[in-house]
């Protein structure tokens, strides 16, 4: 029985994954699914409606699902198709998530009936929006690196509400409940003028495809700049009609009539978007999977099992926790592939998917780790990188679509693929190197369990990750010096993210030198090879909270008190190496000192 | 490392020495980071890299004190320390090559570093379509112009650099027959036309349009989307008196007419210019967007290139990451303006740009071979050990006790 512990693990993991990759069906009797796939561009590039209605939802509440009266949960397309057909229905969702408690005083909100809540509908917010638009205003000018909490909240929210309120504008104006019946009624359809030019101004989608699909995706148009051409041509879009049945359907309730318009919709854009439609599928699908959400918990799974298996059956548990961590590692290998796939793009394009990269260069080095020292410690770094880095990509996910269209300067897939990806993999390594240090001087002062054998193989293991690191941060930050040379002249600028990069390679070299130097020994190495997390982390975030410079195209804020937490800790973690090993629980070894 | 007494060989020779500069380097780098926001990145690179110390000004005594060693003496310390310790420990073994073409390649792009910092000048050419240009103007230095006119065919021009107009002093030059006098110069000013100013100061400026205007002194900017407008006032002076005091700024567009002695002459103060062997004509220039969106996507500047050799005349395509190098100058697309009618290239002359890719592929070489000689050994234990592998001289490794030092 114990024996077959790996094999068990592996095969539940398996038949868990399998179960959040079959395509599901529609809940109800509305073809949602179908719908969700319809391609729109959006943000210049051609996208599923699904995915539009998954990243706002994530802008505006930080999660998927739509909580509506009675308990009820809305899909994330059931959501997006009120707020387009039926809007003073999809008001009423408490779909705006407000954090912060002045923000909230400027509706009247946070206390009474709303005390404790942090999502709020558009309805409740809508008697204070004059208020806060006042304050965005007064907040718009100072820097955004300069701004308060407040201002920060107040900017934020007001973009969320003025997000929202053009979304509505994007199939039909929100005053227009039935848009068909204006639509072959030449007067009526005249009177709906302002209505069309409101729709060309505001709409954050284009859903009218173009007659011949182009590589540049301009010829796509706006439903109401569609009906504008209309007021002049007499013709009506064959797609602004079906979206308009699509709507009125939705109204009243009627799924065979809906199926029929979004069958047709899809049936009108087929031959001529195959490609497009066959990648809006597949997106809708991924979107759907959320292979880097299974894989996270897969990470959890391997983390406890390689923890548990220091206290019993190492063997067998330890086995376990790498097929397991192996398996999520293989489905963020597919996630990432997919994205690459959908994007025609090198892994890493922005914060985003640099989280997701780093997380998987360090898992894959903990596999050949574990594969060479087979004592589960790698695989308990590993699924603790893994873990966290996807924590940190979900929370980077909370600002909008992650797969954003590159900036003239940094379209280079050559540079992106080389530059960007050697440079990340110095951080994923620098991190790892980080971790396995933690472990040894967190399992050696507060356990036995640091015996001289698993003392030398993770030191053995720093070094050679700390090696391994210098390599790629240095060869990483070069190419970067190169592509800068190449693009725009000067081979350093001396730019806050270069500045960070470099900080990485020295500090690399500062360790190697003192341990070359006889100046550490095993757990001197280990206290700076935690300090390396420190600096990895002011490279890789602390360097966008300046707002300066040509790199900060990345700029976050609100993780900074997280930064600074992860600093506490790794300083705390220092601290405790520097309790002489004579008083750690685990025995000082003859060579450790 | 066999020195113990604490001779100075012994110090320039250590790895404690490295391990101090190293230290020293990241506290530097992680400051000038910081400053960056205050300073702008132009103020740090002046401040904290090329210097020999990082000055701070102490309160109420006015004196500047050296707090730190700046980027020009870590560097040149590196440097010493590098080649000191490699000259002493000098043995030619397979097993040190790969430290030792790092070492090298490290020792180029330091000296890289710090020729770049001397050598390179940052210019931009803003030009319309249609327009042609020879000259590329320096984005922070200015020159004092002042242009004979008097012949038709060509003009004369004596550039004198703001920095002496600072400095104050009276400028004789052997091709103007009167003095320049620096009477005042402000690195950024507001101007205002008089009318305007309620209650103006007397105007310092006797002679042109600088008579109608008021110049007020304000701080300098170092925000990357500010620019600063040094201006001053010059008294031009002849032996048998004073041509009057002319108000020059970088934000007057036109230059200030005068004549003396039936010679004409114009003055102004502008950005630096450096003129070029050849004349760069804008035939296209074209900025796309992402549809729907007002990310860019695409700059690019269709220029015609004409050397005045005659060499050269073609049509040349500058666009992202995709830059002219000619005549020893770089020119970049850089940005646009006036509604996609003017672009803006950036214009870079380093003559030691290639030291960057020799020294950088020499480091990553050496590099991969010490990582590479490291692993094959750390294998080679693994399937068997060798006592080969604990021979003398040999790079200490990881392995077992080996994190004791090296034995010399």
């Amino acid at each position: 029985m114990r024996r077959r512990l790996p094999l068990g693990a592996l095969v539940l993991a398996l038949a868990w994954v399998a179960s959040t990759l079959v395509p599901r069906g529609n809940a109800g009797a509305f073809d949602l699914a179908t719908f969700g796939r319809l391609p729109v561009l959006a943000d210049g590039r051609i996208k599923p409606l699904d995915t539009i209605a998954r990243t706002s939802l994530l802008m505006l509440q930080g999660r998927q699902p739509v909580a509506a009266d009675g308990g009820r949960e809305l899909s994330p397309e059931e959501w997006l198709l009120d707020v387009f057909f039926r809007p003073e229905q999809a008001d009423a969702y408490r779909i705006f998530r407000v954090d912060n408690a002045d923000v909230l005083s400027l509706f009247g909100l946070g206390s009474g009936d709303s005390a404790g809540r942090v999502r709020f509908s558009f309805k409740e917010l809508l008697p204070g929006l004059p208020e806060l638009e006042r304050q965005a205003q007064l907040a718009g000018p100072v820097d955004a690196a300069a701004r308060t909490a407040f201002q920060r909240a107040v900017v934020e929210l007001f973009e969320h509400v003025e997000y929202y309120s053009r979304l509505k504008y994007s199939l039909q104006a929100p005053d227009m409940s039935d848009m068909s019946a204006f639509l072959d009624k030449p007067g009526l359809l005249a009177a709906g003028r302002p209505g069309f030019e409101a729709m060309a101004t505001f709409s954050m989608l284009r859903a009218v495809p173009p007659a011949a699909p182009s590589v540049r995706a301009d010829g796509w148009r706006g439903v109401g700049q569609s009906l504008l051409e209309t007021l002049s041509t007499g013709a009506v879009d064959p797609s602004v009609r079906l979206y308009a049945a699509m709507g009125v359907a939705w109204r009243a309730t009627r799924p065979d009539t809906f199926n029929a318009a979004v069958g047709a919709c899809r049936a009108g854009l087929s031959p001529r978007f195959d490609p497009a439609m066959r990648r809006c599928a597949f997106e809708a699908f991924f979107n759907r999977a959320e292979p880097f959400f299974t894989s996270l918990t897969l990470y959890v799974a391997a983390f406890l099992l390689a923890a548990v298996s220091w206290l019993k059956w190492p063997d067998e548990l330890g086995r376990a926790a790498f097929w397991v961590m192996a398996l999520a590692f293989a489905l963020a290998t597919a996630g990432i592939i997919a994205r690459m796939w959908l994007e025609g793009r090198p892994p890493v394009t922005n914060l985003y998917s640099s989280a997701l990269f780093i997380g998987w260069g360090a898992v894959a080095l903990c596999l050949v780790l574990e594969r060479i020292n087979g004592n589960a410690v790698a695989s308990a770094a590993g699924s603790l990188i893994g873990f966290s880095t996807l924590v940190i990509a979900h929370h980077l996910s909370l600002t909008g679509d992650t797969m954003e269209m590159m900036r003239a300067v940094l379209d280079s897939n050559f540079w992106l693929s080389t530059h960007v990806v050697t440079v990340t993999t110095g951080y994923a390594s620098t991190f790892l190197a980080g971790l396995l240090a933690t472990i040894y001087i967190v399992r050696g002062v507060a356990s036995r369990t640091l015996d001289r054998t698993t003392a030398d193989s993770l030191a053995r293991m720093v070094y050679g990750i700390v090696c391994f690191a210098t390599l790629f941060s240095f060869i990483g930050t070069v190419l970067g010096g190169i592509w800068a040379d190449q693009s725009w002249g000067r081979f350093w600028g001396w730019d806050p993210k270069e500045n960070g990069a470099l900080i990485i390679v020295l500090w690399n070299a500062v360790i190697l030198h003192c341990r070359w130097g006889g100046l550490v020994r095993q757990r001197g190495m280990m206290a700076l090879a935690v300090f390396g997390n420190v600096v990895t982390a002011w490279s890789w975030f602390g360097t966008n909270m300046l707002g300066v410079g040509l790199h900060s195209y990345g700029f976050t804020s609100a993780a900074f008190q997280g930064l600074v937490a992860f600093v506490a800790v790794q300083l705390a973690v220092i601290g405790l190496a520097a309790i002489p090993r004579a008083r750690w629980r685990s025995a000082p070894g003859p060579g450790a000192a | 490392m066999p020195q113990t007494r604490p001779s100075l060989l012994g110090l320039l020779t250590s790895l404690r020495l490295t391990v101090v500069l190293l230290v020293l380097s990241i506290v530097l780098v992680f400051a000038a980071t910081l400053d960056q926001v205050h300073l702008g990145v132009w103020g740090v690179q002046e401040k904290y890299f090329r210097s020999y110390f990082v000055f701070k000004p102490v309160a109420g005594t006015g004196f500047l004190f050296p707090v730190f060693p700046g980027g020009y003496l870590l560097g040149g310390l590196l440097i010493v320390n590098l080649v000191a310790a490699h000259l002493q420990r000098f043995r030619l073994s397979w097993q040190k090559s790969g430290i030792w073409l790092t070492h090298i390649g490290l020792v180029l792009l330091l000296v890289a570093q710090g020729l770049s910092g001397m050598l390179q000048q940052d210019n931009q050419m803003r030009i319309d379509v249609g327009q042609s240009r020879r000259f590329s103007e320096s984005f922070r230095e200015t020159e004092l112009a002042v242009i004979e006119t008097t012949r038709a065919d060509y003009d004369q021009v004596v550039a004198i650099p703001a920095a002496l107009l600072a400095d104050g002093a009276p400028i004789q030059h052997p091709m103007l027959p009167f003095l320049v006098k620096p009477v005042a110069y402000f690195p950024n000013a507001m101007l205002r036309m008089r009318a305007q100013v309620a209650d103006a100061p007397p105007s310092i400026a006797t002679a042109g349009e600088g008579t109608g205007i008021v110049a007020t002194p304000i701080p300098v900017t170092t925000k990357q989307d500010e620019a600063n407008w040094p201006t001053g006032y010059v008294e031009l002076a002849g032996p048998d008196g004073s041509l009057g005091t002319f108000l020059v700024s970088t934000m007057l567009q036109q230059s200030e007419p005068f004549t003396y002695q039936g010679r004409t002459w114009r003055i102004s103060l502008r950005a630096r210019r450096d003129y070029l062997p050849f004349t760069v004509t804008l035939l296209k220039f074209t900025h796309d967007i992402y549809p729907g969106t007002d990310i860019p996507r695409d700059f690019a500047s269709t220029i015609r290139l004409r050397s005045d050799d005659g060499r050269d005349d073609r049509e040349v395509r500058i666009f992202m990451n995709n830059p002219l190098r000619f005549a020893g100058r770089a020119f970049y697309q850089a940005g646009y303006d006036n509604n996609d009618r003017t672009s803006v290239l950036q214009v870079v002359r380093n003559p030691s740009w290639r030291i960057p890719y020799v020294s950088c592929a020499l480091i990553a070489l050496g590099l991969l071979v010490q990582f590479g000689i490291h692993l094959l050994a750390s294998f080679r234990r693994r399937t068997g050990p060798s006592p080969r592998d604990r021979a003398p001289g040999a790079a200490p490794s990881a392995a077992g006790a080996g994190l004791r030092p090296s034995p010399p």
